[in-house]
C-alpha cells in the first residue's frame, strides 16, 4: 500500500504564530498593492484590472485572415474616433485579437444612440472595414473567401449594468459565506463556523491581492472561480472539524489544542491527496483551457493552494483560540489556567496516542 | 452483509445507470430505432439532448431596461391635461396646469382661479380622471395649488406593469420576426425593470434591436389650423410655432408642438420626389383623438403612383376606436387631422367626410421600414422606450473553441485523477473510477432531464463536483485504511470507514448545497445561477454514486470473498 503520510505527529497549532503572521503578510501585500495602484496608478493601472462585466465598455473579438500589425490596427481604430482602446492579441489563436474599448462618452449632449452599449462596436467595425470586407453573419471566415475579417464576438456592458453586476458579485460572495456560516454554526459551534468563514475570507482576499499584483483581469468567470474555491475551502475545514468533533468524544480528557492537532494529522493525507488531485486538474485547465478561461483557471489555481494552507494554518488556530476564550469566560480563572493546553507545548508532545487513536469506544 | 441487501442495491444501481445512459444517449420524444445504436446515432442524439448556453453555442444576449421614468412622466403629463379639461368641463376656471417630474417625484399641479373651490375641483377632477387615492395618487393643497403626488409604491407598481407590458409587446415582435427559440424574461430584481432576451444563432442583433427599440406610438391628432380650403398651418421653426400659441413662450398643457417632414404630394414633382423636404413644425391638440391601442390591423402597401420604394401603411381600428374616430371626424369636417408616429407628424390631411375605421400613414417609407413598422404597430406601442444595458454576441466558432478547450482540459484532468486513484488505491481505485464516471453520466442525464442549459459557469460547477466526488472517495478510502491500521477486520473496516466518512460527506455536501441555494437566490440574472444549479445537482448525485454505488461494489467484493475476506486491495 502506497502511503503519503501515516503516523505523523506535527504540532500544527504550535506554529500558529508563523502561519498567522504569513497570512497577514500575504493579505497586507495584496491589499497594499491594490491600495498603491488605486492611489498612484503606476503605468496607468487601477487597483484591480476589471473586465467589461464590472467596469462597463465593449470588447470586440475579431479574427483576421491576414493578421495586421498591432500598430496598424491601433491607428485604424484611432482614426475611427476611439483613442483609448486596448488591443490584445490572443496568444493561442493566431490572427485573433481582443479590442477593448472603455465606456464611451456619457455626456448629455451626445445623442443616445451614440452612448448606447453598441456605439463602440459600430466604430470598431468602421475601423476594421479599412482592412477589407467582413464575412457574412452566417458564414465563417473559411467559408467566405473574399472576407478579410470576422467579428467573432462582442461583450458590451453599460455603466449602469456593470455597477449592478459589481454589487451583485459582492452580494453573492457574501451570501455564500453567510449561508455556510449559518449551516456550520447549526451543525457544530458557531465558533467553528466563524473560523471556517474567516479562513475562506482570507483566501478570497489573498487571491484578489494576487490578481491586483499581477493585474489579471477580473470578470464574471473569476467570481464563479472564487465561489468554487470558497466551496473547496470550507469543505476542507469541515473535514477537519468533523474529525475534531468525533475525537472529542473519543478522547474526553484530551485538550482541544491536542484534539485539533490530532485531527489535522489524521486527515492530512486526505487533505493532501484531494487538494493535490484538484490542483492537477486545475493545472490542466490553465494549460489547455484557452484564453477565455485563463482568469478563471488562474483564480482556481491560487485559491486551491491557499485554501488548503488556510484550513490548517488559519481555521484551526482561530477556532481553538476562540473556544478557549469562551471557556475562559465561562469558568473560574484558576480552572482556566490548569486546563489551558494552548500555552504548553509539552502537552502536545507527550501525547503518544496522536496519529493512532485508541478505539476504546 | 445480507445477500438480499446486496441484490436490492445492485438492482437500484443498475436501473439508475441504465436509465441515465438512455437519457444521455438515447433519442428523446420518439421510439428508438436501429440507427440509435450506432456510433453516429449516439453522437447525434447526444448533441440533440444537451442544451448549450449562448456562450457555448453562439448567439446574442441582450439586456434592456424599460425607461419607466419616461412612462411615469407621460402619465403625469397626460393626467395634468386631463385634469385641466375635467375641471373646465365642470365649470371651474383653471389658470394653469402642469406636471412636475423631477427628482423621482411625479406630481400633477393645478392652479385654479379661485382657490376657495379647491375641494369641489378635486372632487370634479377625481370623478373623471384616475387621480384618486386608489390609483396611487395622494392629494394635497399647497398655497393656491392643487397637487396630486404619485406615491412611491404606486410608482413601483406602475413601473412594474409597464415592464410586463413591454415584455409582452417585445414577445409578440420577436415572434413576428421569426427568431428561433428565443428566451425572453424579466431580468434582475423586481424593481430593476429589465428584460433579458437571448437569441441563439443570431450573431448580429442590429435589425432585431431596431425593431424592438421602435416605440411605435401611433396617435391621430387634431392639427391646430384654419380649416380647409386654406392649407394646413405649419411653421418654419419650432420657435415660430410656440409663438403662435400666445402663451409667453410656454406650451399650454393641452397643446403640443411636433416636427413634420412633409411628403412630396404632387405626382408631377418627380424630380424632387426623393429629396427630403425641410422639417416644418405644427401645433396639435392634446389629448389625441385616438391612439395606437385602438388599432386592429395594419398593412404595408405600395403608394398609388409612387415609386418602387414608396410605401404607405393602411390601418384599421377596433370597434371602440372606430366609434370615437367616427364621432370626431363627423363633427370636424374640413378640419385638419395629423397622423403622429413616435412624436413626429407623418402626414396631415383634412377631413373630407366622416371616417369610421380606417386610415393611412403616408411618409415615403421604404419596403423594409414599412414592413418593420407594420409589425411593430400590430404588436402595439411600447409603454416607454428601451435602453440596452448589456449586449453580448458569441460567434459559433468562438463557442466551439470554448467547448473544445474546456473538454480537452477536463479530460486531461480526469485522466490524471484516474491514473492516480488506480496507482494509489489499486483495486479500490477501480471502485472510485466507476463512481466518478457514473457521477458524470448521471450529472449529464440530470441536466438533460431538467432541460438545463450548460454554460461556462456551469462547467465550473461540474469541475467543483468532480473535485467533491474525488474527495468523497478519498475520505472513505483513507478512513478504511485507518480502520484497517487500527486492527479491524476487513468487513468491519469497510463498514466503519463508510459510516464515519458518511457523516463528513453529508456535512461537506450540505454546506455547499446551502451556500449554492444562497447563490441561486442572490445570483438572479447573473451566470452564477448556472453554477449553482449544476453544483447542487452534482452533489446530490454524488451522494448516490460515491456512497451508495461505491458501497454496493465493496459489499459485492466482500460477499464474493466470503469468510476469507482478510485482505482488501486499498
Amino acid at each position: 500500500m502506497i502511503q503519503i503520510f501515516h503516523d505523523i505527529n506535527v504540532d500544527w497549532l504550535g506554529k500558529r504564530k508563523f502561519f498567522i503572521g504569513l497570512s497577514i503578510a500575504l493579505m497586507l501585500a495584496g491589499m497594499g498593492t491594490a491600495l498603491y495602484r488605486h492611489k498612484f496608478h503606476p503605468h496607468g493601472t487601477e487597483a484591480f484590472n476589471l473586465g467589461v462585466d464590472f467596469k462597463g465598455g465593449t470588447v470586440v473579438t475579431v479574427r483576421f485572415r491576414q493578421a495586421p500589425p498591432v500598430d496598424t490596427l491601433r491607428s485604424a481604430i484611432n482614426h475611427a474616433g476611439i483613442s483609448d482602446a486596448v488591443i490584445q492579441p490572443v496568444l493561442d489563436k493566431p490572427g485573433e485579437f481582443l479590442i477593448k474599448v472603455p465606456q464611451q462618452g456619457t455626456s448629455e449632449n451626445v445623442p443616445e444612440t451614440q452612448t448606447g452599449v453598441d456605439a463602440a462596436r459600430a466604430k470598431v467595425r468602421q475601423a476594421l472595414s479599412t482592412f477589407g470586407s467582413e464575412a457574412q453573419a452566417s458564414s465563417s471566415l473559411t467559408e467566405d473567401p473574399n472576407a478579410a475579417y470576422k467579428i467573432e464576438g462582442t461583450d458590451a456592458v453599460s455603466a449602469v449594468a456593470s455597477s449592478q453586476l459589481r454589487t451583485k458579485a459582492i452580494a453573492v460572495t457574501i451570501a455564500a459565506l453567510i449561508g455556510m456560516l449559518i449551516f456550520i454554526a447549526f451543525r457544530f459551534e458557531w465558533t467553528y463556523g466563524a473560523a471556517a468563514v474567516i479562513a475562506v475570507f482570507h483566501t478570497v482576499l489573498v487571491t484578489l491581492g494576487l490578481f491586483s499584483m499581477f493585474q489579471i483581469e477580473i470578470n464574471l468567470t473569476v467570481i464563479a472561480a472564487l465561489l468554487t474555491l470558497v466551496g473547496f475551502d470550507v469543505n476542507d475545514s469541515i473535514v477537519i472539524f468533523d474529525r475534531i468533533r468525533e475525537n472529542r468524544k473519543l478522547h474526553r480528557r484530551m485538550s482541544l489544542y491536542d484534539v485539533t492537532n490530532l485531527s489535522i494529522n489524521q486527515t492530512l493525507s486526505r487533505t493532501v491527496i484531494t487538494s493535490g488531485l484538484v490542483f492537477l486538474s486545475v493545472v490542466a485547465l490553465v494549460l489547455l483551457g484557452g484564453e477565455t478561461l485563463r482568469p478563471f483557471s488562474l483564480a482556481l489555481l491560487m485559491g486551491i493552494l491557499f485554501g488548503t494552507y488556510d484550513t490548517i494554518a488559519v481555521a484551526g488556530p482561530i477556532m481553538v483560540w476562540w473556544e478557549r476564550k469562551l471557556e475562559a469566560a465561562n469558568r473560574l480563572p484558576a480552572v482556566t489556567a490548569r486546563e489551558s493546553g494552548f500555552q504548553s507545548k509539552s502537552v502536545a508532545g507527550s501525547n503518544k496516542g496522536v496519529g493512532k487513536p485508541s478505539r476504546a469506544v | 452483509m445480507k445477500k438480499r441487501n446486496l441484490l436490492q442495491r445492485s438492482i437500484v444501481s443498475g436501473i439508475v445507470t441504465i436509465v441515465s445512459l438512455y437519457i444521455v444517449m438515447g433519442p428523446h420524444g420518439r421510439r428508438p430505432h436501429g440507427h440509435d445504436f450506432t456510433w453516429s446515432g449516439i453522437k447525434a442524439n447526444l448533441a440533440q439532448n444537451i442544451h448549450l448556453g449562448l456562450d457555448l453555442k453562439g448567439g446574442s444576449h441582450l439586456v434592456m431596461r424599460v425607461k419607466v421614468e419616461e412612462y411615469l412622466k407621460r402619465l403625469a403629463e397626460d393626467s395634468a391635461t386631463a385634469a385641466q379639461n375635467a375641471a373646465k368641463d365642470a365649470g371651474f376656471e383653471i389658470k394653469e396646469a402642469h406636471a412636475e417630474t423631477t427628482g423621482g417625484n411625479y406630481r400633477v399641479v393645478l392652479t385654479p382661479a379661485d382657490p376657495a373651490k379647491a375641494k369641489d375641483i378635486e372632487a370634479a377632477v377625481e370623478k373623471k380622471v384616475d387621480l384618486g387615492s386608489n390609483a396611487g395618487w395622494s392629494f394635497s393643497q399647497s398655497g393656491a395649488n392643487l397637487v396630486w403626488t404619485l406615491t412611491g409604491s404606486a410608482q413601483r407598481t406602475l413601473a412594474d406593469s409597464a415592464t410586463e407590458q413591454a415584455l409582452k409587446i417585445i414577445d409578440s415582435r420577436i415572434n413576428s420576426i421569426g427568431v428561433a427559440e428565443p428566451t425572453l424574461q424579466r431580468h434582475g430584481g423586481s424593481s430593476s425593470y429589465e428584460i433579458l432576451l437571448q437569441m441563439p444563432g443570431i450573431q448580429d442583433p442590429e435589425h432585431v434591436k431596431q425593431m424592438l427599440g421602435n416605440p411605435s406610438r401611433l396617435e391621430l391628432v387634431h392639427v391646430v389650423s384654419p380649416p380647409s380650403p386654406s392649407s394646413a398651418q405649419t411653421y418654419a421653426t419650432k420657435e415660430e410655432a410656440v409663438a403662435s400659441l400666445n402663451s409667453g413662450g410656454n406650451i399650454p398643457a393641452n397643446r403640443r408642438v411636433l416636427p413634420y417632414t412633409e411628403r412630396a404630394e404632387l405626382k408631377t414633382d418627380q424630380n424632387n420626389a426623393n429629396a427630403p423636404k425641410p422639417t416644418k413644425w405644427v401645433v396639435v391638440e392634446l389629448p389625441a383623438i385616438i391612439d395606437g391601442s385602438e388599432l386592429r390591423n395594419a398593412n404595408a402597401v405600395q403608394s398609388a403612383g409612387g415609386g418602387s420604394d414608396d410605401f404607405q401603411i393602411q390601418f384599421s381600428l377596433k370597434k371602440n376606436g372606430a366609434d370615437k374616430f367616427g364621432a370626431w371626424t363627423g363633427a370636424n369636417i374640413n378640419e385638419y387631422m395629423g397622423v403622429v408616429l413616435n412624436d413626429e407628424v407623418k402626414s396631415i390631411a383634412f377631413i373630407k367626410s366622416q371616417i369610421y375605421d380606417s386610415g393611412e400613414i403616408t411618409g415615403r417609407f421604404s419596403k423594409q421600414s414599412a414592413d418593420d413598422l407594420v409589425l411593430t404597430l400590430r404588436s402595439g406601442a411600447l409603454p416607454a422606450g428601451i435602453q440596452y444595458q448589456e449586449e453580448r454576441t458569441v460567434g459559433p466558432s468562438l463557442g466551439a473553441d470554448s467547448i473544445r478547450s474546456g473538454v480537452r482540459a477536463s479530460l486531461l484532468g480526469l485522466a490524471l485523477v484516474v491514473v492516480f486513484m488506480l496507482l494509489y488505491y489499486r483495486g479500490s481505485g477501480i471502485n472510485a473510477v466507476v463512481a466518478l464516471l457514473l457521477n458524470m453520466i448521471l450529472m449529464i442525464a440530470g441536466l438533460m432531464l431538467f432541460n438545463a442549459t450548460l454554460t461556462l459557469p456551469g462547467i465550473a460547477g461540474i469541475i467543483l463536483t468532480i473535485g467533491m466526488a474525488v474527495d468523497s472517495n478519498v475520505l472513505i478510502f483513507e478512513r478504511i485504511r485507518e480502520e484497517l491500521r487500527s486492527g479491524k477486520t476487513v468487513p468491519s473496516a469497510v463498514e466503519q470507514g463508510f459510516g464515519h466518512a458518511f457523516v463528513t460527506i453529508i456535512d461537506t455536501h450540505v454546506t455547499t448545497i446551502v451556500s449554492s441555494l444562497f447563490l441561486y437566490v442572490f445570483g438572479a440574472g447573473t451566470p452564477v445561477r448556472g453554477f449553482a444549479v449544476t453544483l447542487v445537482l452534482g452533489l446530490l448525485i454524488n451522494l448516490f454514486s460515491a456512497v451508495y454505488v461505491s458501497r454496493t461494489i465493496f459489499i459485492w467484493l466482500l460477499t464474493r470473498k466470503g469468510r476469507r475476506a482478510e485482505s482488501l486491495s486499498i
